[in-house]
Formats: C-alpha cells, structure tokens, sequence
C-alpha cells in the first residue's frame, strides 16, 4: 500500500542571483514498512526533498507540486494541521547528531514533550515510555541518564537519543537524513543496525538520505538515485547495484571502495557537483558523464520506466551503461 | 555607552580572521564592497563634510566664538534666532556669543577627543591583548584577570573623582576616557592573537630565533590591523559620547572652550525661553557625527567580514 | 553551586578592595592633599575629620582606618561639605530615589527590548522587523543626555503632559520622563542583540528538530529558543547595569530628581571627596555583586558551565 507519493515535487529557493530549483520535480513513492534510499552528492537535492516533505524549508525556500501522505498533500497542509503529522505519523532524524538535540533542555524534557503532545500522556508516563524507547536502541543505563543534557553524550548516542525520540509515537513513516555521516565508521555500523532493528520491531518505513552508497546495499529494498534535483534512475536496490542503467549510478558505484575486487584506484566521478544555478537544459549530469552524446546537454532524458519496476532518465540504450 | 557592545566585539573578531586569510587581495575587495553599501558610503561623504566644517568653518563667519554681540544682551529670544542678515548663521547663545562659531569650535574639541581617546584605546589595547595572548600562560592569566577586575569598576564614577582632584582640563580628559576604552580593544586583540600565534609565519618567526617582541610588533600586530580599524571606527563615537556626557554634567571642557555635549548642555538649559535653535543645531551636530560614525564603522565590518551578510 | 559562589565572590572581594585603595589614593594624590583644598573648611567639619581621620596620623594609617571602616561597617565617615551630616546620611536620602527609577528604567530596558528583538527575529524581513531596526538604530545615538531634553521639549513645553523635573516622592508622572530618558538607549541595545542572537538560534538545527516534532511556533520560541537566545542579552546586562548607574547621574541632574548622582555632581563641584568616594564604592560594589548574580543566571540557564 502507498504511504507516500510525491506529485511533481519542486522546491525552489530564492537568491541574490535570482529564484534557483533545488529539486526539479520528483516523483517518487515509498509503500508501507518499506525501506527507500535516495542517493546523491552534496547539492543533489535528495535533503531538500525531505525538508520539503516534512515542511522545513528554509525561509526563502518554496515547495510546489504535491506530496501525498495517506492521500492527504503535505505541501498545501497548515501548519497546524501538518504538525499533527510531525513526529505523530511522520518523523526525521538529522544529519548533525551535534546540534540536533537542544542542548538547554534536558533529554527526559525533550522525548516528553512529543508524547504530552501528541498522545496526551502525563509527564511521568510519557517519561517512562521515553526510558523503554532509549532501552530499544540500547542507550545503557537509559533510566538514570535520561535527565543528562545532550552535552553529556557521545555523538553516537546522541543519534540514538534522537532515533529514540524520533519513535516515541510509533510514526509509519521515518526519515533519516544522512544519519550517519557525521559518525565514526564503527558508530555508522551500529546506527544502521538499530534503523534495521526498529524497522523489524515496529514496522516502520524508512526513507534512508545518504551520498554513501555503501550503507544502502544491506539496508534498502529499493534505491532512488538524485542527480541535479532530478532523478536519474530508480529500482530495486540489488538490481540497481547489479546492473546500474544510468553512467551516473555506475560512477557512483565505481567510487565506493571494495575489498572483495582488486582496485589499484579508486575511481571517482570527474567535475564538480552541479551548480544549481547553471544546470544545462538537457541532462544534468551530461557536464560530467564519461559517455556523454552530442544532444544529451540540450535535450533533456524522459523518466522511463524498463524492466517492468525500474525507472532511468537516460539518452545511452540501457545495454551500452557499463 | 562607553564601551560597544559585545556582539559588535565578537563580530570583528571574524572580520580580522578573514582579513588574514584573504591575504593582499583583501583591501582591494573591502574597498569595493565599502563602496557597494550606501549608508556606509553617506557617513563616510557626512564625516568628510563634518571635519572639513569643525577645522575650516570657522572662516566663513566675521565672528569669533568669545565675542559678545552687545545688543543681542538681553533679547536673545527676540532678535538671537539664525539670520544671515546680521550674520549669525546659527544664531547666538545665551551670551550673546556667536552659536556658529562655537559650534564649528565644539564639533573640533568632540572629534578631537573621539579620535585622540580611540587612539589611546587601540593602541594600550592592542599592545597589552597582543602580549597576553602570545606570551600566554600565567603571564595571560594576570593581565587578563586584572583586566576582568578593572572592567568591573565603574570608571565614569572614578573619572569625575579624578577630574574632581587633578583639575578639569582637556587633557584630564583624554588621559582618563583612553584609560577607560582600552579594556574592550585589549581582550578583542588577545582572542585574534591566540589564534594568529598558531600560524606558520609566526612559528617560522619563532623558529628563526627572532625576539618575541619583534615577533608581535611586527608578526602579530600588523594582522590585526583590519580588525583595530574597525573596532577604532566604532570606538570614536563611544568615546564623543562619553566626553559629551561629562561635558553634559558640567565637569568635561571647560568655558571658554567647549565641547558639542556642553554646548547641548547649555541649549538644553534655555529652551524654556523659546531659544530652542540653541538646543537643535549642537543636537544635530552631534547626531549626524554619531550616524556617521556608526554607518562607516558598520560598513568596515561587513567590507572585511563579508560572511556577515 | 556553592564553590562556585565561592570562587566569584573570591574575585569579587580584591576587586572592591581594589576599588577602595585606588580612590583613597587618587584622593591623597590630589594637589596639597585631600583636606587642604582652596577653600577652607567649616571648623566644625574640619573637627569631625579631625576626629575621624587622625590628620596627624601617616598616610597608611588613614587609608587603613578608611578601608577598615569602610569593610566593616559599610561606613564611609564624615561628609566635608555638610557639617552635620556624614556620607552614609546622603546616600541613605538619594539611594531609594535612585534605586526607584533605576529599577523601572531597568524593567522596561530588558523586558522591551527582549520583546522587541523578539518579535522583530519572528517576523524577520517584515515591516515589524525594520520597525525594530529603525528604533534601534536611532536609539544608539540618542543617549540619555540627548533624550532627556528632547522628552522635556515635547512633553513639557510643547505639549505640557508631564512635569519635567521633581520628584514628588515618586509619583508616577514625575517618573515617566527619567525614566524614559534612561532606559532608551539600552533598551535599544537589548533588543539589537536579542534580535540577532534569535536570529541566529531559530537557526540552529535544535529548532528544525523542534518543528520535526510538531511543536507549535510559540512553544518553540518560549521553550526552545528563549534560554540559549537569552544568553548573549544576559551578558550585556552587567555592562548595561553599570552604564544605567551612570546614566542615572544625567537623569538626577537634568531632572532634579534627588538621587545619588544629584549629590554626586554637586560634591564634585564643591571637591567633597569623602562623598564622591562613598558613591563610587558603593556603585562599585552594586555592580560586582550585579555581575555575581549575572553570572549565577548564566551558569543556570547553560548546563555546560560547571559550577
């Protein structure tokens, strides 16, 4: 069943240098209790399509199209009604573990208040349910220390603090974004075991933001691949990773370092990510693509569905992506 | 009022790391982004017109800022209003001296007491914050902690009681509002120098076996300059309001010299006669200088700061 | 919490001794010492300080007599100008005037101009925000020696609302204008300050986090964003306080209200040290002990300050 579909989604920003798209209209759904990633360089506009989604925009940032939660289009919801939304129904957790917990308040303050928010708990038993969430993502010693302040805790746990606290209401729908860049590689692993624990005991879907590929292979049913603020292919995750069909995502994957192949380089994707203010008017990736076609710059690759489920926005036949 | 705020203090401390990042093409850009902000470029044009007025206006008037014009005695409400015909162009004070001539004399003695007590500042407090900063230590911990115990003191208080028993003068003054506006400048250059003393200049400077006071005249001190210039720019008008406010009480300069805050003084003590031009033009004097001031100062921390924006 | 009371009073008490010997010195610094001014002193007065001091006594032995005093007993001895009434007199008839005015002055400075900033950060880039920042702007050059005539020129002469002086044992109108005049300029301050450090918090990634939860807009600004907000105001206060003080010279002068600084100018004028001393030092103390309690506020609302 669709949880989440988002219709034409664009979220535009206005500059100094005049309006810039930073998503350019996304489509895209996410099925109950599934587990989508969406993969991308910095300024690929994978983290504003969450922002939007969740209503965070920054101030000079406008979301149009639709983005449809239970049928209801987040994006022309109040702000009164979307809060009902937040964290009840939908919740997000950030790339900055660092500054994402109010360092003035103490944790207990903060996981309570979304329950006598949205439950209508007491403080005292929305405390409580707060200590059994920390004990899920295995916080030691959760009782005595959830009246610390964030200051008091490892970045790690302040990622399992906000995963928490991003559960208290059982939401359908998670949204991490880049939840474990900032973190140790050994801290990255035990994150993304608790995303996998919390997805088997609760069931929720899981929209999984990342740039780092390697992550999204054993987590992810299917793999959402952003280039430019355009979605360059889409499919499931081990046939993206088999046979990518866009000269993007095999860049992509050629990048990420392997033990099991015998690599004297590490290859990566030459240029710079695009500026968002000069994209191209055909495909976005064309300044950069090692295959590139005289027409790929000015004329821009239709979203095609192949394969029955999967989707690629490309001029190259799928056979000739290596 | 004395002192800037701390925000503007902790702003230009990322003006001067900027400036020594940036390296030469620095000035070449803050000059051209000074040149892009308006208000900033007004004060400045303001502030050239306002020294050119209090160094050369006075050769536009016949009158000079003693002279008593004897018929106006006793009907300064009446006849003392601005007038070209009789030549007073401000109108004449409750004397009967010449309004314009001793504003043009106590716009002079205000700019000079701003630039000569921020000149104090700067240098006392850029010296005394660039030597606690590089040597550090315990050294640090004194001069800093003395600093702490002197800034809790209320030294406007402590300036009248030294105005009160070494005789008012100008020079009282100048010794005593520089004495009081280092403390700030002082832990501003301390914090850039911490960072400034970590960089490899320095360390190549140390490393060759050159003297540490050496190193901090000529390393330390000249990377700071973009930040004292601009701290400096918004020293000035601190340092005219506070001469002003002791002028105002009537313990700053003294008759027959005088400073824009005495001549407020004096108007502000006759506008219940209806002579209120005595009281509007040193006001506006006073405001336009202060405006100006703050704009340029402003202008120079966004010119040399341009994250700011 | 107690060591760390502890561990700022210990900074807190040389800074007031500190304060003590600097002015006794300056005191005796003064051309023919502090007793031999031009003009020649009431017998009797010259009786009580001959009592008081022991003139014959060396120098060190004066200053320690006066610090003693002064730290034991809060007693800052004779007046020379009054020669029946000693300094604790004077500030016993000026503090409470000052104290009254000085405490709504400071009032409406924080509470104003937090509100402004405020609202002005809230509503950034709208009319109420250049509102915000016209005021302020202007504020900076309006000190209280400027306001407070111009408050008298259009509340008294122009339109005869409000008296412009007296003190009338602190009837409200008599308070109005000083105490307009006086908190003006810091109200501005505050609210310069409380608009760019809300400005820079609702930037922080705690308040997305705060929206991601479904908190309202207000809850997030009272609970969220208010504390750490707060921070770079309180710092100000310290400074703020002590300019307020001093400010409140201007205010006692211009308007006769009364107070301290009434008497603190007028014993400037007449050479009055052992006034001009009592004043200062007790300012001095009033601000150590200001800044004690800013500091305590400090440590309260910022967990990561350890006591």
């Amino acid at each position: 069943m669709t949880l989440l579909q988002t219709k034409d989604l664009t979220v535009t920003f206005q500059t100094a240098d005049g309006p810039v798209n930073a998503v350019n209209g996304v489509n895209f759904n996410i099925d109950t209790g599934e587990t989508l990633a969406i993969v991308g360089e910095s300024g690929s506009g994978k983290s504003q399509t969450a922002f939007a989604i969740m209503g965070l925009l920054a101030r000079n940032g406008k979301a149009s199209g639709q983005a449809l939660f239970d049928g209801q289009d987040l994006l022309s919801m109040s702000t009164k009604a979307l809060n009902k939304i937040r964290a009840n129904e939908i919740a997000m957790i950030f790339q900055d573990p660092m500054t994402s917990l109010n360092p003035y308040i103490r944790i207990s303050d903060q996981m309570a208040e979304v329950l006598t928010l949205h439950k209508g708990l007491s403080k005292r038993e929305a405390i409580a349910q707060s200590v059994r969430m920390l004990d899920a993502v295995r916080i030691p010693d959760a009782k005595a220390r959830i009246s610390s302040y964030p200051h008091e805790f490892s970045g790690g746990m302040r990622q399992r603090i906000m995963i928490a606290m991003a559960l208290l209401c059982e939401p359908r729908l998670l949204i991490a974004d880049e939840p474990t860049t900032a973190l140790d590689v050994t801290v990255q692993a035990q994150i993304m075991q608790v995303l996998a624990d919390i997805r088997r005991d609760f069931g929720t879907a899981i929209i999984l933001i990342t740039h780092d590929l390697g992550i999204v292979a054993d987590a992810c049913d299917r793999t959402l691949v952003l280039y430019g603020g355009q979605i360059m292919e889409e499919g499931a995750t081990d046939d993206v990773f088999a046979r990518p069909a866009h000269p993007y995502t095999s860049g992509l994957l050629r990048a990420v370092p392997r033990l099991d192949r015998d690599d004297d380089e590490l290859l990566t994707i030459a240029g710079e990510p695009p500026d968002m203010s000069r994209l191209p008017a055909g495909c976005p990736f064309s300044p950069r693509c090692a295959v590139v076609m005289p027409h790929c710059p000015t004329v821009k690759p239709a979203l095609e569905r192949f394969d029955g489920t999967r989707r690629r926005a490309c001029h190259l036949p799928v056979q000739e992506v290596a | 009022m004395m002192y800037p705020d701390k925000t503007t203090a902790d702003g230009l401390v990322g003006a001067a790391h900027l400036a020594e990042v940036q390296g030469r093409s620095l000035w070449k850009d803050a000059r051209q982004r000074f040149a892009r902000n308006k208000a900033a470029v007004a004060g400045l044009i303001a502030l050239i017109l306002i020294t050119l007025f209090a160094f050369f206006g006075g050769v536009l008037t016949q009158w000079s800022t003693q002279e008593i014009d004897w018929p106006m005695m006793g009907r300064v409400a009446q006849d003392g209003g601005p007038s070209f015909a009789n030549g007073h162009y401000f109108g004449v004070d409750e004397l009967g001296r010449d309004l314009y001539a001793r504003t043009v004399q106590g716009t002079r003695i205000s700019l000079l007491v701003g630039f000569v007590g921020a000149g104090i500042a700067v240098i006392v407090g850029t010296l005394y914050g660039a030597i606690a900063g590089y040597f550090g230590g315990r050294i640090d911990g004194i001069m800093m902690r003395s600093v702490d115990i002197l800034m809790a003191i209320p030294f406007m208080f402590v300036l009248i009681l030294m105005l009160v028993i070494f005789g008012r003068s100008i020079l009282m003054l100048f010794i005593g509002i520089g004495l009081i506006s280092w403390l700030d400048m002082s832990r501003i250059a301390r914090g850039q120098t911490l960072t400034l003393k970590n960089k490899e200049f320095v360390e190549a400077a140390v490393a060759t076996g050159v003297r540490p006071l050496t190193i901090i005249l000529r390393h330390i001190v000249p990377n700071l300059l973009g930040l004292v210039i601009v701290y400096a720019t918004l020293l000035v008008p601190s340092m005219i309001i506070t001469e002003s406010f002791i002028s105002f009480l009537g313990l700053g300069v003294q008759e027959p010299a005088t400073s824009l805050g005495a001549l407020i003084s004096a108007g502000a003590g006759q506008m219940q006669y209806g002579v209120i031009w005595q009281l509007a033009f040193p006001l506006f004097f006073f405001i336009v200088t202060l405006f100006a001031f703050f704009f340029v100062g402003d202008g120079l921390r966004d010119a040399l700061d341009p994250k700011d924006r | 919490m107690f060591n760390f009371v502890l561990k700022r009073l210990a900074i807190a008490v040389p800074t007031i001794l500190i304060l003590v010997i600097l002015s006794f010195m300056l005191m005796f610094a003064a051309p023919g010492g502090p007793f031999n001014s031009e003009r020649p002193l009431p017998p009797q007065v010259l009786a009580n300080i001959e009592a008081r001091y022991g003139l014959d006594q060396p120098y060190w032995k004066q200053m320690y007599d006066y610090v003693v005093n002064v730290v034991t007993r809060f007693d800052f001895g004779p007046s020379f100008q009054y020669r029946d009434r000693n300094v604790n007199d004077v500030i016993m008839q000026g503090f409470p005037v000052t104290l009254t005015y000085g405490f709504w002055s400071f009032l409406i400075a924080v509470v104003v101009g937090v509100s402004l900033g405020v609202v002005a950060a809230i509503r950034h880039n709208t009319w109420l925000d250049y509102f915000a920042v016209g005021i302020t702007v202007g504020a900076q050059v309006l000190p209280n020696f400027v306001m407070a005539p111009i408050l008298v020129l259009v509340f008294t002469l122009w339109l005869g609302w409000l008296p412009g002086g007296g003190w009338q044992g602190g009837q409200w109108q008599y308070l109005v204008l000083p105490v307009i005049a006086l908190s003006t300029s810091y109200m501005a301050s505050i609210a310069r300050i409380m608009r760019s450090s809300m400005l820079e918090v609702l930037n922080a990634g705690f308040i997305r986090t705060a929206h991601a939860k479904g908190l309202p807009m207000w809850r997030i600004i009272l609970r969220h964003a208010l504390k750490p907000a707060m921070l770079p105001v309180l710092s100000y206060l310290g400074p703020a306080f002590v300019l307020m003080i001093t400010g409140s010279v201007v205010i006692d002068v211009y308007f006769s209200t009364g107070g301290i600084g009434q008497f603190f100018v007028n014993s400037a004028f007449s050479r009055d040290y052992a006034v001009i001393m009592g004043i200062t030092i007790l300012v001095g103390v009033l601000t150590i002990l200001f800044n004690l309690v800013v500091d305590l506020l400090y440590a309260w609302i910022d967990p990561k300050i350890r006591y």
